[in-house]
């Protein structure tokens, strides 16, 4: 028996944020789910929506057959965005839902989507 | 209304500018959606401070935010966000602006100093921007040049004239935005 990674443990489990551990109803952090943020149904998650409100439930038949951003789902859904995002960590947490969050911003303004960006305008606008 | 599967990326533009000067008709003229719109709640002061706590009162406002999508390749999607350009949306610039490429800023040759805020904004966000000058019918053609003056505008921001209902157009504007963002990593 050794007492080092007991203690390693009790230092971990102090850093792990409230609502994780209450499962409440807090907001996520600013920038998780963003409204760029893209999410889908897991492909298994009609099984078990008895569990889920009625706005979370509104949120995951939308999502049900492919990808939305953050802000198409609470523009199709009529809800604040601050609610969608709450109902999206929730299930994202249960497992209802899958998340493809944004690259960080600091990887993110580099040539190759740059490039990416000004070929689509091009190529669709013929400019 | 989906995302092509395959699609693994998005990016944001901002379209930004005061009330009135054609964001959303912007966004729409290139989106390949109808424009959508959120309502999202921020928190303002309101006038008067509470003198015994010492904490301002905050009342709750409800904005509209519109914006559009644009799928640029099989995997990129590009989302345009129309961005209120005063001060007191200043929370919202804060998540928008994150990881956001640039902003293009709509100006108004008539009503100039109405973007004097939105452009505060955007360089204390540290967004990289393009000027569009949208064309409003009956307005004289103003010189590109006397509106870079007027706006005091470095050299190396591209100011370009556009008619923001027409696609073409502003398509062209947000083109002379990616470009710039370009040139500055080379």
């Amino acid at each position: 028996m050794n007492d080092e990674p007991h203690e390693e443990l009790e230092l971990t489990s102090a850093l792990v944020p409230l609502f994780v551990i209450t499962n409440g109803r807090a907001l996520p952090p600013d920038n998780a789910y963003e409204r760029t943020t893209l999410v889908s149904a897991q492909q298994d998650a009609a099984a078990s929506v008895r569990a889920l409100s009625p706005e979370a439930r509104r949120v995951l038949e939308l999502v049900a057959e492919g990808f939305l951003s953050v802000a198409e789902v609470a523009a199709h859904t009529h809800l604040p965005l601050g609610i969608v995002r709450i109902l999206l960590a929730q299930m994202e947490e249960s497992g209802h839902i899958i998340a493809r969050k944004p690259v960080p911003p600091a990887e993110r303004v580099d040539r190759e989507v740059l490039n990416a960006v000004l070929d689509g305008l091009k190529a669709r606008f013929g400019a | 209304m989906y995302l092509d599967s395959g699609v693994l990326t998005a990016v944001k533009i901002l379209v930004v500018g005061h009330f009135g000067v054609g964001k959303t008709t912007c966004i729409g003229s290139i989106s390949e959606i109808e424009p959508l719109r959120t309502e999202e709640e921020i928190t303002e002061a309101s006038v008067g401070f509470d003198d015994l706590s010492g904490t301002p009162d905050k009342t709750t406002t409800t904005v509209a935010m519109d914006f559009g999508r644009l799928t640029i390749s099989d995997e990129v999607v590009l989302y345009l966000f129309g961005t209120p350009g005063q001060e007191r949306f200043k929370e919202m610039w804060e998540e928008l602006s994150r990881g956001a490429l640039g902003a293009l800023v709509l100006v108004d040759p008539e009503r100039l100093s109405d973007s004097f805020p939105v452009l505060d904004l955007v360089e204390r966000f540290g967004l990289t921007y393009a000027i569009g000058v949208n064309h409003f019918e009956g307005t004289t053609d103003y010189p590109l040049a006397e509106i870079r003056e007027a706006l005091n505008l470095s050299e190396r921001t591209p100011v370009v004239a556009c008619d923001v209902r027409d696609q073409q157009s502003s398509a062209q504007a947000l083109i002379t935005l990616v470009h710039h963002l370009l040139s500055l990593l080379d």
